[in-house]
This record gives C-alpha cells, structure tokens and sequence, in this order.
C-alpha cells in the first residue's frame, strides 16, 4: 500500500518536474495565434473594423472580443480565411459593409496647402511632402485606407479606383454560354 | 545515328502545314502605320527615347531597355513619329498598353549600322549587342536571349537549337530553314560561343525534310562548327523546350528546375538567325517571320516589320470575307486577338484567319468522367483531370500541389477530352489567380513592414523627446543646486547648518527692518492713519506668532 503511494507519488513528481522545466524552456513568447490571423489579414490598416491597425483587430479576434466578418478589404475570401484558421462559421458581411473594389489615395496638387495632417494619418508612410511643401501620394505603397481623406482641411485628397492593365490581368473563369436549340 | 528519346504521352494532329509552304518568304508591303508595342519582351517594358514628331531612320532606337530584365525595340522602318500612347496591343486581354506610332515615310532608309566580327569580340560586349539590338526569343516565349546566352551559375555542354514546330498550321521556322540555313548556323555557333558549350543539336520533325536537307548542307558547309542536326519524330508538344531536350539528350529536366542546372541551353533557330543578323550585319530586330494561314486565298509566310497592322497583312494573304476572328499563334496554344488592327510582336510567329466553317465551335462541355486520357497524353506527366477539379472549385492550394506550373498548356489534354472541357482555360484562370495572390501577399507584407516601421519610429520619436526634456530639466536643476551651495564641503555638521539658517535669517531681519516703503512721501493724513493701524495688527501678529516655533517641531 505504502509502496504503491510512493511509486505513484514519485512518478507524480517526476512528471511534474518534466512539465515545469519544458514550460520554461519552451516558452512562447507572445500569441502565436495573434500572427497567424494577422497574416491572413490584409494589412491596409484603415480601421474599419473599429480597430487601430491590422494587428490589434488580430488581437481582438484571438481573445474572442470581436468577429471575423469586420474586414471589408479582406473580402469574403478573407473571412473563409479566419473561419478556416479558427475553425469557426463563415459569417457574411453585415448591411452595406461589403468590400470595395481596390483604391488608390490621390491628392490633388493644385490645391494642397502642405498642412501635413494627411502625412501624420497614413498608417504606412506612403505620402511625402513637408510643412507648407506640396504632398503627393506613392502610389505603389498606398493600402488605399481613406485614413487620409478625413484630416484633409481642404478636401484635396481623392481615391481612384485601381484600373485592371495588361500586368495585373487575369484570366476569367471559363463560362459557357447556354444555347437554346431552335 | 543519335539515340532517341521519348517524352511522355504526346498527340498528332493533323498538321496543315503543307497550305503555307509552297511560296517562299515573301517581304509584306510596307503598311500605312506601324503600331510598336513597347512591351515585347518577357521583362520591364521598353522606355521611349523619341518625341512625337520626330524623324527616325529603319533601325534607330525608339525604346531603350529598362532595368537589366528588358530588351530595346527600334524603328522597324524610316519615318515620323505619329504618337506615343495607349493602344490595343497584341493580348488576348483586349487591354491598352504603351506603344509607337510610326507613319512609315515609303524610303526605308537605313541608320549607319555595321557588324562586328564575333570571333574578335569580348563575350560581354557580344550580349551587350544582343541586348541593344533587342533580339529575344523568338519560339514564343520572347526572354531576352543576352541573359539565356550567359552561364555564369552552371557549365552548359550541349546547345539544343529548337526547329522542331510542332504546333500545326505554323512554317515560319520551317520556311526560315529552308531559306536562310547558313545565317542560322553561324547565329548558332555565336551562341554556343557565348555558352561554352560543347555541341550543339538541332532538333527538327521529320516532317520537314526540306529543312532537315538545308540545315545539314549549311552544318557541313561550316567546318568548324560542332553541330549536328537530328531529325526527330513529328509529335505534338516536341517543339516544347523540356520535351525537345529530352527527345535530343535523355535528359529530364525535372520540376521547379532550369535546363541550364542540367549543362543544356535552348534557343529557337530564329532566335539564332538574328542573332547573327544583330551582331555580323548590325541589323537589329526590326521583323519576323510570320505564317498568314487559315481561311486566306494564299497561305503563306511573310518578312513582316514589327508593328505591322494585322488586317494589313491579312489583305495581302487575301482574307476572306467569312473570317470571323483572329488567331495569334496556332491552334493548340494560340490566343485570339481582340481585333484585326493590333500589330504584330516579337512573339507573333503565326496569324490565323478563323471562320466557322475552318474552326466551328466546339460543342457543349460536358462533365468530366475521369477516363484520363488528358493524364495519358500529357507531356509534363501531370494529373489534367485532378488539375481541373481543383481549379474548378479554386482549390489552388492543392493545384499547387500538383505542379500546376509545371504544365506548358500545350492544350494537348483538352485536345483529347472526350468531354470537350477546355481544360486549359481552366489552367491558365488558376495560373493567373495564383499570381494575383501572390502580388497580393506581397503588398501586405509591405504594408505590414512599413506599418510596425512607422509604430516603432512613432515609439522611438517619443521616447527622444522624453529623454531631451529629462536632460533639460536634469541640468536647470543641477544649475540651480550650484548657484545655491557656493564653495561647500558635500556633508556639513547639523549645528553648522542650523547656525548658518539662523545667521540667514537674521540677515534677512536685519534687511527687513532697514528697508523703507519707496513711496510714502506725498500721503494723505487718512493713509497715514490707516497704515499706522495696518503696523500695529502686523507687530501684534508677529508677537502672537513669535513663541510658536518650538510647538512646530
């Protein structure tokens, strides 16, 4: 009896050394969780889904605070995504908060006054300019977030819709049409 | 004799070579406009280098290469520039891109040009002729040929020289062969130059005896040259340059590899022809070969400046009336044109006239039964009917998984289907999504990257300030401590410092009881009054207060 305890006990001890120390040494620092859902995230970091940035939302998910279906420029496929990663239910986007197509910030020149409030909003540093200095946007580096049209005192700032060209083509998917025999 | 090789699976269609063969190469007429796309090649699009208006001679550079992935596009005839815009190019998209408007002025004259002797030429200074001279592949696939005559990673031992045209209806390498034999061994040997290699093996089918005849007679005319020329087999896709690699010299060149890791290089032989145009004769690429077949009164092939509208060159192969669309390339891998009046590219090797009655729709697509035959005839030995499955319900992961990229949409699968699927529309859909994808990924990370740059930069801009406010406020403090304790030992006995606070103090009653109110001198007797009552309040205060001290300790 007393034998079979202490075998126990010490297997008991054994185990839970093993269990401590490879919880040190293993240790994962931060949520692993929280970068995985950030990568499916679309990075334009515009806020819309009620979150400073692409990372905070990821955050957000990860503690169950908020839902999958808050990432316009995600798009649908973006919420099969995180439903895929979190082995939840795709849920739809709510009224009228569907994805948009892709946009480009563009200011006009003419009428910037380089007040720099634009260049303080924009989330990736895709706009130059300095203090009383024309701004203009880089194009190539623009997540097309609209951050920057609300700060604009003189509403220079518009967004372009991204027109397909010959390097960003795609081939359609292949649809038949249906022919009724005469 | 060589042992063959074979490549898997392969189809025979019928070939329909024989309508364009039987005129020799004819010099197209000069049209009325040159349409000059920029962007030819695989590659950064040309930049243009000429002003509207301009005049600009046969030969002069319009377009020079960007960055070192481009290649130069020059005027392929004498005259003025028209315009510098967005047009319809050669692109099943349909879609604009940046092209030269040239209005030929009927003189044809040339810019000074000269050749130089290869064998005297540095090998760099070879490429970098190639390379101003804008010759890139001319099978189809228009890669820049100085950077695939350049093995600086691997040591190439065998030159594959392509003649082999497999895709039916298409002569235009056929008709060169037959034509211009010893200007392609020369730009051949050039090129095995440039490669080290030891030998090079010209592949043509055997349905061209014609060629394999001129091509031999211009190897054995070339004494020094290590070539030989091998006739193989007609089957379709041996013309594709994995298939005409393993059909020549056994060698599999498996996935996600280049034939250059394996020792082989591959070059089409018009490719090979104008290299020798460019570097012997100066001449760069200014026209090509073009088959004109299909529902024309004379099929044949044409000498055609790049830039040249397609319904111009049509009207000279006598299109007929019932031609309904327009086919660039063959009928396996072809693309349809958006319209007839696009110019024709580098990489237009063959333009077919396509009416109903030639080429009738296909019928419905049924499902797919999974009887594999695709599988059985596919020269990449790949899954088709797998590969449809998945790209049909845009499983593109697993497409992947499969080798989608390793399929040449030679269209040999779709060509078999009993069910008449398109299967290679379905591929290339999947191709391009995977692409987009890809950009996609990329910009966000961008994004993200500069993004967490700008938090951090915010973060670290705050942090300086703090700490330049702290060192202010450090040194005003340190400052006033020293204007404050002149000349003192750190640590004072507490006597000493109560005796020096009473003798401050003492200073300051001393100070206090020898100053006079500055402006008491013109005052009224009620003033006077009043400020003897508010004296005499203060000294009872001060009496009141004087005993407390202890009482604060």
């Amino acid at each position: 009896m007393i034998s079979a305890l202490l075998v126990m006990i010490g297997i008991a001890l054994a185990l839970g050394i093993v269990l401590g120390y490879s919880a040190l040494r293993f240790k994962v620092e931060g949520n692993p969780l929280i970068d995985k859902i950030n990568a499916v995230l679309p990075q334009t970091q515009c806020g819309q889904c009620g979150y400073p940035g692409c990372k905070p939302y990821a955050t957000a998910i990860a503690a169950g605070e908020a839902e999958i279906n808050l990432c316009p420029p995600g798009g649908e496929d973006g919420i099969h995504k995180l439903a895929d990663l979190l082995g939840k239910d795709f849920i739809p986007f709510g009224e009228g908060a569907g994805p948009k197509g892709k946009m480009v910030a563009f200011i006009d020149e003419n009428t910037c006054i380089g007040c720099t409030l634009c260049i303080q909003a924009c989330p990736v540093d895709a706009i130059v300019g300095a203090a009383k200095q024309m701004h203009t946007i880089i194009k190539s580096e623009c997540t097309g977030c609209e951050l920057c049209i609300a700060p604009c005192p003189v509403d220079c700032i518009s967004m372009l819709p991204i027109n397909e060209d010959i390097s960003t083509w795609k081939w359609r998917y292949p649809v038949f049409p249906i022919q009724v025999r005469a | 004799m060589r042992t063959l090789h074979k490549f898997h699976g392969g189809v025979h269609p019928p070939t329909h070579k024989l309508e364009s063969t039987r005129s020799p190469i004819t010099l197209a007429a000069m049209p009325s406009r040159l349409v000059i796309p920029l962007h030819q090649h695989v590659g950064n699009r040309a930049k243009p280098v000429v002003e509207v208006g301009a005049q600009v001679l046969k030969g002069q550079l319009i377009g020079r290469a960007e960055g070192r992935l481009s290649s130069a596009v020059h005027a392929p005839t004498s005259g003025t520039v028209l315009a510098i815009d967005m047009q319809q190019v050669a692109h099943p998209s349909g879609l604009p891109d940046l092209c030269i408007t040239l209005k030929p002025d009927g003189k044809d004259q040339w810019i000074d040009h000269s050749g130089v002797d290869y064998t005297q030429t540095s090998h760099s200074d070879l490429r970098h002729l190639l390379r101003q001279a804008g010759v890139v592949g001319l099978g189809g696939a228009v890669f820049p040929s100085d950077l695939k005559a350049y093995a600086h990673k691997h040591k190439i031992h065998t030159l594959v020289l392509n003649g082999a045209e497999c895709e039916p209806y298409i002569t235009c390498d056929d008709m060169l062969m037959r034509e211009r034999a010893s200007d392609i061994v020369h730009g051949a040997e050039i090129l095995r130059e440039l490669l080290h290699a030891e030998e090079v093996l010209i592949g043509i089918e055997d349905n061209k005896p014609e060629a394999i005849a001129a091509m031999r007679q211009a190897v054995s005319g070339c004494a020094k040259c290590r070539m030989e020329v091998v006739s193989i087999p007609t089957l379709y896709p041996s013309g594709g340059a994995k298939q005409l690699i393993r059909i020549l010299t056994g060698i599999e060149v498996a996935a996600g590899i280049r034939s250059t890791e394996k020792g082989v290089q591959c070059f089409n032989v018009a490719t090979a022809y104008s290299t020798w145009r460019a570097i012997a004769h100066g001449e760069p690429l200014l026209s090509r070969i073009v088959t004109v077949t299909g529902n024309v009164a004379n099929a044949q092939n044409f000498e055609v400046l790049l830039g040249t509208p397609v319904d111009e060159l049509l009207a000279q192969a006598g299109c007929k009336a019932d031609t309904d669309r327009y086919i660039m390339g063959g009928p396996m891998m072809g693309v349809q044109l958006p319209s007839n009046r696009v110019g024709i590219t580098k990489a237009t090797n063959c333009i077919i006239a396509a009416s109903p009655a030639l080429f009738p729709p296909p019928p419905p697509a049924m499902p797919c039964i999974r009887c594999t035959r695709c599988a059985q005839v596919c020269p990449a030995e790949l899954q088709p009917q797998d590969l449809f499955w998945f790209a049909k319900s845009d499983n593109f992961g697993k497409a992947q998984e499969f080798h989608l990229f390793d399929c040449i949409e030679c269209g040999a699968c779709a060509y078999v289907c009993p069910s008449h699927i398109p299967l290679v529309n379905y591929y290339r859909y999947a191709k391009s999504e995977i692409w987009a994808r890809e950009r996609e990924t990329e910009a966000s990370e961008v994004a993200r990257e500069r993004h967490e740059y700008r938090l951090l930069r915010i973060e670290r801009e705050k942090q300086e300030k703090a700490e330049k406010l702290a060192q202010k406020e450090r040194a005003t403090l340190a400052a006033k401590q020293a204007s404050a304790q002149p000349s003192t030992s750190a640590v004072e006995p507490d006597d000493a410092a109560q005796q020096r606070i009473e003798a401050a103090l003492a200073r300051a009653r001393e100070q206090a009881a020898a100053s006079h109110p500055q402006n008491t001198d013109h005052l009224t007797p009620a003033q006077q009054a009043e400020i003897a009552a508010i004296d005499a309040r203060r000294a009872q205060a001060h009496a009141a207060a004087a005993p407390q001290p202890n009482e604060d300790k």
